[in-house]
């Protein structure tokens, strides 16, 4: 059987700057230049994409995306990565019919249905019911396949009775749940999904993710746009990788997500200075070496929030008898200090005089206490616990992947600056009045 | 689900530089619901929170021919064919406000949908047939009005006397099919022009009034026969509004040659309309 959705050499060419502000007067303009055999200063965009093979891209245009080429199996859900400006939009809106693509060719072999943003042409002046009828219309869907789904969708979007209410009365969560219900009950053999996640709270969040998780389950074919690293992971079979408008890898979630995340934050896994004079440090103390690593030796890309981390740092003391600390201070990506380690429990040489020469300090941080992102570290070379006698700001930098083992259904963001995983228990009580007379008599228990 | 042999024949290609002259109209006809569904909108938008509703698409004509009859009749002494003022002044607006108005609607279909545009993708086309199928209602309102005039001079006025209804009605649907063709070849190339060159909007209404007063709505054809006779003539949307007169009021000039020609403008406009409106549309959203 043929792929359901085809892309071959797909590119799309934009003019920058002054876009839309085409005048009468321009386009007078440059006809005048035209009669009287002057160069043309902006030629159109077709004439502009063949001239760019022979003479070089002009300097007032770029291409968002190029040569993008790719074939999706039915069923396949395709995730769609890649920073901001990368094309991931770009090739949407091609594949969803909203702009044509200045070279190459897209084939879509079934019904296609593009979610840009939920609540296309919804009307504030239209009941939610009739906004059901009109926002699935343009979405692509019969008014009897509606009709057919309505109770569904009703349901689903949980507005109740506010359902023949227009919807500029709705707050702006059920406004975005009645939005998203329609979509949700689309039920084309393509779908294109583009940042949905982004809007509501937690709560709906975790239900579109979970009705995508359930549509793909059906065996439809998925293009899921997504910042989202944790969804594209748990939800994507495969992953396209945009940047500059090019594809740098297609292939399984499990590869190209780690690639993707480390290209945005460069690691330094380590550094190693061999020689002494050249090395950062001063007349007191030089570096060696530094080096983060998964404590059972596995790849930098293989480390989540369970791996425990092993940290190494060799450096020369140059003072005979000095007393010297190291001290790390780790940082989130967001420049949180997430904490700072001091060798307090090391048994050998704490608090004693160090002697010239060549030392190793290695410390580990346990699994299942960083949170996923990206981490840089900081390294303080301490004197007599006061002094600090030399610095290196960014020593090593790191990432640690999310562990989808761990959880559950729930795929979006999980908040906080570490992610330990903590004991728990739970008891059941009894149930009813055999609970109540369990519990101490009187309120002396709350004090 | 969609599945079965008619989901799988279901194919969409999209390439650069498509051809000029492929109409999608199987596109048209799988969205032919949004086009019910926008007509309602319209209709229930538009007057959900007035008091007088619908009952304004009776009130502007009427108030616009109580204008008319008091400044061109009155004050100025344009002649109206021997026909009562107002019959004169509503039959020619009745025709001429559908034909303004759904060429003024479809002008705006980019500049007006550019949000909607960007989001959704449904045959850009959906939006200027629902400016004219929408219309029709204010036509049938307004219809209604003028049998109401009409029966009001015939039964009460002496000057009403010889007024006639024959079988010309049945030309009726035929004359708005013709002017909606006419509206939307003339919208769609200013709707594709002002998406490239937005100067052009302002321009749209200051067209339809120029081009209203060489129509003859306030005036008939036969008060143009001295001077520029040959200017309001070849005017496509003359024979339309004359027509339209007869079938209702039995008063106009009807040449077949002026009439054949006006179809003929009227086609052309509407496919070549089609045509540069389809090429706009696939690359319109780069532009906004």
């Amino acid at each position: 059987m043929k792929p359901i959705v085809e892309v071959q050499g797909l590119s799309k060419l934009y003019r920058l700057g002054v876009i839309g502000s085409t005048t009468l007067r321009d386009a007078v303009e440059r006809m005048w230049a035209r009669v009287r055999g002057r160069p043309v200063a902006v030629s159109r965009l077709a004439a502009l994409a063949s001239l760019e093979g022979r003479r070089g891209p002009r300097p007032n245009t770029f291409w968002a995306i190029r040569d993008v080429s790719f074939s999706l199996e039915r069923g396949t859900i395709l995730g769609l990565i890649g920073s901001n400006g990368a094309g991931k939009s770009t090739v949407l809106k091609i594949l969803s019919q909203i702009t044509d693509p200045t070279e190459g060719e897209a084939t879509i072999r079934g019904r296609i249905a593009s979610l840009l943003e939920v609540g296309t042409g919804f009307h504030p002046e239209l009941t939610g019911r009739e906004n059901i009828f009109l926002n699935g219309a343009m979405l692509g869907m019969r008014r009897l396949e509606i009709r057919d789904r309505l109770e569904e969708i009703i349901a689903f979007s949980e507005v109740g009775e506010f359902i023949d209410t227009p919807v500029k009365r709705y707050s702006s969560g059920m406004y975005v749940r009645l939005a998203f219900a329609v979509a949700a009950h689309l039920e084309p053999e393509v779908l294109v999904v583009d940042e949905v996640l982004a809007v509501g709270d937690a709560a709906f969040q975790k239900k579109c993710l979970g009705k995508i998780g359930d549509v793909a389950r059906a065996g439809r074919t998925i293009l899921f746009v997504s910042h989202n690293m944790t969804a594209v992971q748990s939800l994507c079979d495969r992953v396209l990788w945009l940047r500059q408008g090019r594809v740098v890898d297609d292939g399984p979630a499990a590869r190209v997500v780690p690639r993707y995340l480390a290209s945005a934050q460069p690691s330094v896994a380590e550094r190693l200075w061999d020689d002494a004079a050249g090395a950062p440090g001063n007349e007191k103390v030089r570096l060696r070496r530094a080096r983060v690593g998964a404590e059972d030796g596995s790849a930098p890309e293989a480390i989540t929030t369970r791996t425990p981390l092993r940290l190494e740092f060799e450096y020369w003391n140059l003072q005979p008898g000095a007393h010297l600390n190291l001290s790390l201070h780790v940082y989130n990506e967001r420049g949180i200090l997430v904490f700072n380690a001091l060798p307090v429990n090391e048994a050998v040489w704490q608090g004693r005089p160090l002697p010239v020469g060549l030392f190793r300090d290695v410390c580990r941080i346990p699994g299942d206490l960083l949170n996923d992102g990206g981490y840089r570290i900081e390294l303080l070379v301490v004197q007599d616990e006061g002094t600090v006698i030399c610095r290196y700001d960014d020593i090593l930098a790191f990432h640690v992947h999310d562990s989808v083992e761990m959880r559950g259904a729930w795929y979006g963001d999980w908040d906080g600056v570490v992610r330990p995983t903590l004991e728990w228990t739970t008891e059941y009580l009894g149930a009813g009045d055999e609970a109540g007379a369990a519990r101490p008599s009187g309120t002396s228990a709350i004090r | 689900m969609v599945n079965g042999p008619a989901a799988r024949s279901h194919e969409v290609r999209i390439r650069a530089n498509r051809s000029w002259f492929r109409i999608d109209w199987r596109a048209l006809v799988e969205f032919r619901d949004l086009l019910v569904l926008l007509v309602r909108r319209n209709f229930v938008v538009r007057y959900k929170q007035t008091v007088l509703g619908p009952a304004w698409f009776i009130l502007g004509p009427v108030l616009t021919t109580l204008v008319f009859t008091v400044v061109f009749g009155r004050i100025a002494g344009i002649p109206t064919d021997g026909l009562p003022p107002v019959l004169f002044y509503l039959c020619g607006l009745v025709g001429w406000n559908y034909f303004a108005g759904t060429m003024q609607e479809s002008a705006s279909t980019f500049v007006a949908n550019a949000s909607l545009f960007g989001k959704v993708y449904f045959p850009r086309l959906i939006v200027p047939l629902t400016a004219a199928v929408s219309n029709l209602f204010a036509v049938a309102l307004q219809v209604g009005t003028l049998a109401a005039f009409w029966l009001y001079f015939r039964l009460a006025t002496p000057a009403g006397a010889d007024l006639r209804v024959g079988p010309e009605l049945i030309v009726i649907p035929l004359l708005l099919l013709h002017a909606a063709a006419l509206a939307l070849g003339v919208g769609l190339w200013i709707a594709s022009c002002t998406a490239k060159y937005r100067d052009l909007a302002h321009v749209t209404p200051l067209l339809i009034q120029l081009w209203m007063y060489g129509t003859p709505v306030i005036y008939p054809l036969s008060a143009a026969r001295e001077h520029y006779f040959w200017l309001v003539a070849l005017n496509p949307m003359t024979p339309i509004v004359e027509a339209f007169r007869y079938a209702l009021l039995g008063h106009g000039i009807v040449e077949p040659a002026y009439y054949g020609l006006s179809v003929a403008v009227s086609a052309v406009a509407l496919l070549s309309g089609i045509m540069v409106f389809q090429k706009t549309e696939r690359t319109f959203i780069d532009t906004v």
